[in-house]
Parts: C-alpha cells; sequence; structure tokens
C-alpha cells in the first residue's frame, strides 16, 4: 500500500540513474569511434557542469522554494578555488585526475562556506527579496574575484587582494619558475586544462545520489515541509532555518564542485562569464524542466545548451529567446485557467492509471 | 489543607514559580500530578488591541479542555501564544513546568505542544502518509549523510516511521489514502490528517483549532469519540477550541469562556450552562430560546 508508492520514488530515481548511464556510454563510444567533432566533444564537459548547476539550483527553487538569482557566483567560487588548487598543487600531485578531484572538492567546500555566509541574511528573506539579495550576492562575488591576483612559487601560493586596481601580476614578486593563476579581470590564465567528461559523468552521479537521496530521506522531507507550509513545518517541530540553511548550502556547495570542474575546462576564464546572465541561464534549465523535477533539469539543460549551439547564426540572440521563453513558460503555468487545465489532466491520467493498477 | 485537598476543592493551585489563584477544575486524576500547562497572566497586544489579558489557565494531564467564546473573543490568539508563534507581551506559560519563554515554536513542539490549525495547514502537495511523516520527524534519528548514503540507520528508522505513520492513519481511518494527495482529500478528512500529524509529533499536550469546522454531524460524533479515545490510548492532555456546544459539553471535562480577550467564566460543562454572564456574553439570545 504505503510501500508501493516507496518503490516508485525508488524507481524514478533508479531511471534516472539509468538515463544518465545510457548517454554516458552512447557519447563516450560515439567518442571513442571519432563520431564527434571537435566542436561537438567540446560541448561534453559544459553540459555536464550545467545539469549539476540545473539540480542543485532545483534543489533550492524547486525543493526548497527559494528564488536564487545567483547561483552563478556559487560556480565561480567553485571554479577559482579549483583552479588555485589544481595549478597550486601542480607539482605536489602529478596525477590530473587526482588533481581534478581535490579541485573539485576544494571547490565545493569554498562554495559551502561562502554559500553559509551569504545564506545567514538571505535566508530571512522571503519571496521577491530573497531573489534580490541572492542576484546582488551573485554580483558581489564576481566583482570581488575580479580583483584576485595569484601566483604560486616554490614558495607557496601568492595571493594579492588588488580593490583599487593599481596592482598587477608582477606585484605577486613570483621567484624564477613561478606562476601565474589568477591575473585579476582577466580571470585565470593558462590554466592546465584537466576537465574531463569521465570526471563530469561521476560528478552529474554523485549530484543525483545526493539531492534524490536528500529528497527522500525525514532531511529532505523537512525541507518540502517548510517550502508548502512553513507555519505547519515549525508547528511539527521542524527547525526552519536550519533546513533552509541545509538545502542552501548543499545546493552551493554542488555548484562550487561543478565550477571547479569548468574552470578546469578552459586554459583562460574570466569572473565575468559567472554573471547574472549565467544565473539566469541555469534558472531557465529548471523552470523549464520544471521545479522539482530532477530528470526534467538535466533534459531542459541539454536540449537548450545545445541547441544555441547548433543554431550559432542565431547565437546572438540567445539570451533573448531565453527571456522571452522564461516569460512565455512562466506566464503559462501561472496562468490559472491552464493551470487547472493541466491539474485536471493529470488527475484522469493518475486516476485511470490507479484503477487500472488495482483492478490488476 | 494540603496543597492536592485544596486544589481539588477547586481553591487555588500553587505553581512552582509564581502563586496563582485560580478557580479553574482539574479533573479529580489529574489532581494529584502536576499540571502539563500552566497559563499566568498571560496577555498580547497588537498595536493597542489588547487581544488576550490576563489569561489564567492550569491543564491536568489527561484533561480534555474546552476554550470557548465568540468569534474575535482571542481563542486562536492563545494558540498562537502557547506555541510561540506570538510572543506573549505579558505573563508566562510553564509547559510542564518549564518556562517556554526563549523557546521558539518548533522547540515548544519539541518540549510537547502540538496543534492543528483554524484554517487547515496541510502540506498540500504531498501524500496523506508524507504528511504524517513530517510529522515523525523528530522521532527519526539518522544524521543528513546517514540519509544521503543511506546507511543501514536510514532503512531503520524509515522503516519504524513508515509503519507509525500507518497507524496513525489508521486511527482516522485515513490508511486507504495513504498515497493520496492531502489537498485532494475532502475536508473533513483532512482535519482528521491534520490531528494525526499533531499527534505524531508525540505531544504530551494537543491543542485543536476548531477541529468540528465545517464537519457534518456525523463526522463530528465520530471525531468526539476520536478526541476521547486519543486522549484514552496516549493519556495527553487535550485543549480544543469549538463552536459545536454539543461537542465541547459532552466531552470537555473543564471549559473556559473567553470574550473581548478576556476569561468571563472557567468551570465544568454545568458551571458553564448555568453562568449568568456566559449566556449573556456568549450563549445569548440561542441560550435563552433554548
Ligand atoms: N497578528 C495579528 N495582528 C493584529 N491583530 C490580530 C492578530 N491576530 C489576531 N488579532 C486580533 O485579535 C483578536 C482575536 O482574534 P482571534 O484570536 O483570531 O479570535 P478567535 O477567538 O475568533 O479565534 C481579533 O480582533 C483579531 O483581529
Ligand atoms: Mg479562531
Amino acid at each position: 500500500m504505503n510501500m508501493k508508492r516507496y518503490f516508485k520514488d525508488a524507481r524514478a530515481d533508479l531511471l534516472t540513474y539509468a538515463g544518465v548511464i545510457i548517454a554516458f556510454l552512447v557519447i563516450s563510444a560515439l567518442k571513442s569511434n571519432g563520431m564527434l567533432n571537435r566542436s561537438q566533444t567540446g560541448l561534453l564537459v559544459p553540459i555536464c557542469c550545467y545539469i549539476v548547476m540545473a539540480v542543485s539550483l532545483n534543489l533550492t527553487v524547486g525543493i526548497l522554494g527559494d528564488l536564487s538569482l545567483g547561483h552563478a557566483g556559487f560556480m565561480s567560487v567553485g571554479a577559482f578555488s579549483g583552479v588555485i588548487t589544481a595549478m597550486g598543487l601542480m607539482n605536489v600531485i602529478p596525477s590530473a585526475p587526482m588533481r581534478l578531484a581535490l579541485a573539485m572538492v576544494v571547490g565545493a567546500l569554498c562554495a559551502a562556506i561562502v554559500g553559509f555566509l551569504v545564506g545567514i541574511p538571505v535566508l530571512r528573506l522571503n519571496g521577491d527579496y530573497l531573489a534580490i539579495v541572492t542576484l546582488a550576492f551573485g554580483e558581489i562575488i564576481k566583482e570581488l574575484i575580479t580583483c584576485l591576483i595569484v601566483g604560486v612559487d616554490s614558495k607557496g601560493l601568492h595571493v594579492i587582494f588588488n580593490v583599487n586596481g593599481s596592482k598587477t601580476a608582477n606585484d605577486l614578486t613570483l621567484l624564477d619558475g613561478g606562476r601565474i593563476i589568477i591575473k585579476g579581470a582577466q580571470g585565470a590564465t593558462g590554466t592546465k586544462t584537466i576537465a574531463t567528461f569521465t570526471a563530469g559523468f561521476i560528478l552529474i552521479m554523485i549530484t543525483l545520489v545526493i539531492v534524490q537521496n536528500l529528497v527522500r530521506s525525514r532531511h529532505g522531507r523537512a525541507i518540502m515541509a517548510v517550502r508548502d507550509n512553513r507555519i505547519a513545518a515549525d508547528s511539527v517541530g521542524i527547525p526552519v532555518t536550519k533546513y533552509k540553511m541545509m538545502a542552501f548550502v548543499t545546493s552551493a556547495s554542488l555548484a562550487g564542485a561543478a565550477g571547479a570542474l569548468f574552470g578546469l575546462n578552459y586554459s583562460n576564464l574570466a569572473a565575468a562569464k559567472f554573471d547574472f546572465n549565467t544565473s539566469i541561464l541555469v534558472l531557465v534549465f529548471v523552470v523549464l524542466g520544471g521545479l522539482g523535477n530532477i530528470w526534467g533539469s538535466i533534459i531542459a539543460t541539454v536540449i537548450l545548451y545545445i541547441l544555441p549551439e547548433a543554431l550559432r547564426g542565431f547565437s546572438t540572440y540567445r539570451m533573448l529567446i531565453y527571456a522571452i521563453v522564461l516569460i512565455v513558460v512562466m506566464l503559462t503555468t501561472n496562468n490559472p485557467i491552464l493551470k487547472n487545465y493541466f491539474a485536471s489532466l493529470r488527475s484522469k491520467f493518475g486516476k485511470s492509471r490507479e484503477k487500472e493498477a488495482s483492478a490488476s | 489543607m494540603s496543597e492536592s485537598k485544596k486544589r481539588r476543592a477547586g481553591l487555588e493551585s500553587v505553581s512552582p514559580v509564581v502563586p496563582v489563584q485560580t478557580t479553574y477544575y482539574v479533573p479529580e486524576r489529574d489532581v494529584d500530578k502536576s499540571p502539563i500547562l500552566q497559563c499566568i497572566n498571560l496577555g498580547i497586544s497588537f498595536g493597542g488591541l489588547k487581544a488576550v489579558e490576563d489569561f489564567n489557565l492550569t491543564l491536568g494531564r489527561t484533561e480534555i479542555a474546552g476554550l470557548i467564546g465568540p468569534n474575535g473573543a482571542g481563542k486562536t490568539t492563545i494558540f498562537n501564544l502557547l506555541t510561540k508563534v506570538y510572543q506573549p507581551t505579558h505573563g508566562t506559560i510553564l509547559l510542564d513546568g518549564r518556562d517556554t519563554a526563549n523557546m521558539t515554536t518548533a522547540q515548544v513542539n519539541r518540549a510537547g505542544i502540538a496543534r492543528t490549525f483554524q484554517n487547515i495547514r496541510l502540506f498540500h502537495n504531498q501524500t496523506v502518509a508524507d504528511n504524517v511523516l513530517i510529522g515523525l520527524h523528530n522521532e527519526m534519528d539518522y544524521g543528513m549523510l546517514g540519509g544521503i548514503l543511506r546507511l543501514p540507520g536510514y532503512w531503520r528508522a524509515e522503516k519504524i516511521a513508515r509503519n507509525r505513520a500507518m497507524e496513525y492513519l489508521a486511527l482516522f481511518h485515513l490508511d486507504q489514502h495513504a498515497d493520496e494527495l492531502a489537498g485532494s482529500l475532502p475536508y473533513g478528512a483532512q482535519r482528521r490528517l491534520e490531528i494525526a500529524r499533531a499527534l505524531a509529533t508525540n505531544p504530551s499536550l494537543l491543542l485543536l483549532d476548531e477541529p468540528a469546522a465545517g464537519m457534518n454531524p456525523s463526522e463530528t460524533a465520530e471525531l468526539m469519540e476520536n478526541i476521547v479515545k486519543i486522549r484514552d490510548t496516549f493519556h495527553i492532555a487535550i485543549l480544543l477550541i469549538e463552536h459545536d456546544m454539543s461537542l465541547v459539553m459532552n466531552i470537555c471535562e473543564g471549559i473556559a469562556v473567553l470574550n473581548f480577550g478576556r476569561l468571563i467564566a472557567k468551570g465544568n460543562a454545568e458551571a458553564i450552562r448555568n453562568d449568568p454572564t456566559v449566556v449573556e456574553a456568549y450563549l445569548g439570545r440561542k441560550g435563552a430560546k433554548e
């Protein structure tokens, strides 16, 4: 009875894993047989990163129910802390996969810390105010990272925080053989690209395990209870702030790991890449895929990421198209007439299926 | 005169912190035990409006008590004070002898008060079973990592919780609907589910805000039986707000009457029915007609 529902949930989760694994195997086979061209293989790692971004943002927006417009900020924290880790330890850890893994862990941790700090003021707010403040924090993080100048030499890491723009990489006074890792507004330069599609696949799988299992645990139920009825959640002994923070920090740390992978996929990467547009882009993936729908986020990301690349000629209008699509989706999903229509459709299908099940 | 004799005589009860004068009748069987709840000069004002003033109440451990009064009298506000949705501007709440002044709503629940709401507050988009499982949140003990990695503790706690959830649902004849969305239940069933969810938090005091509102007479009769059954099964105190006088007069051992934020009478059903102030202020013309 009750267990039936339980297995239905478990099956949905397993199908998501299976879908991702099959996609990975198929693409890997195509790749090794030389059936993908350079520009196509170049999309693989970023798609993995954006899938993780979308699934993790879905945790905040869909499952916690708080509209966050600063998700790219956490990605950038992960990207640059990951790049610093991987480049800084180049001589210490010769194995690239090891460095990549460590960079993703460090990226996740740094983003989690920033997520916690941002969450303290932000999670006191609700609705529009929360959205606006996350947007502001996303931009602040971007600006702060633009001020960073980082290098490494045999004596260790050198960091300058270039607030007034008067310093350059020369002020790091690196010893011979030292390397500049981040050059202020230019961002990370000369990064050794060690990101791989396999790492992206593993990160997606880890993200899915974390998000899906969290949702089906007492903590996930508490998070959704807070979303659905804060006062009722409070009344059954659920500490609202704690669970908001849990969702927000988990979401940020996954974005950080995705950021680290993303950062190590490009030899040059500026902080400006992680701006408001990127946050919105990921939000579009989440909204189109369906709030709280993990598989939907994955599909929406893949389609919406590939589409503009396929229509390269139109790519100037990409953001315009996204904006229009977002508006249309928002309008239709919030339209009471359409909403009722979809609800009635769903209940019809749900009921007939239920009948079949009980008859058999 | 011993303290218990004094209380039995209904003269006064002595709280551990502040001595209070009260004429409230604690049921005979609870007299020798410390009260589960004491409100001492409780009050709150919204701006200039004194929504509740000088509210004093003592509840026995297994008592079913009623809080009645006209609309806007401040009954729901008292529930919100007890559960710390509002901070009292005056007075003290002692739950099982503990001052709740510094507790949050969630902490008050863990300390022993569970409630339902006048305007039903279910998790509408979640299943009936999940609503009760959310109520069982603090009865489970695995950590976040245990849940994500699905360690043995996760499976153990989830299995026990699911079985318990079904037991609570069965108590209210909701087990057949366990997998349906809470929002799709009929009104009366939603009210019952809210009680089941509240009970799942393992309270020692259950607050019911107009549990019979919107129910038909047969549902109300069943609810009445259920309330008594809950008390007898779980040995907890129940304080309910209700407009249905037959329900209140039949099952409440003590009744407090509120008007314009002030207590105007306390006593058993008999005393309340015959209290002229109550008849005038609350039962009013209806009482006169009868
Ligand atoms: N949050 C609030 N802010 C201002 N006034 C309030 C608030 N909550 C309740 N009140 C007022 O307190 C009075 C009592 O309300 P309530 O406790 O809901 O009455 P009832 O006895 O019908 O449950 C009403 O006049 C109401 O307007
Ligand atoms: Mg009320």
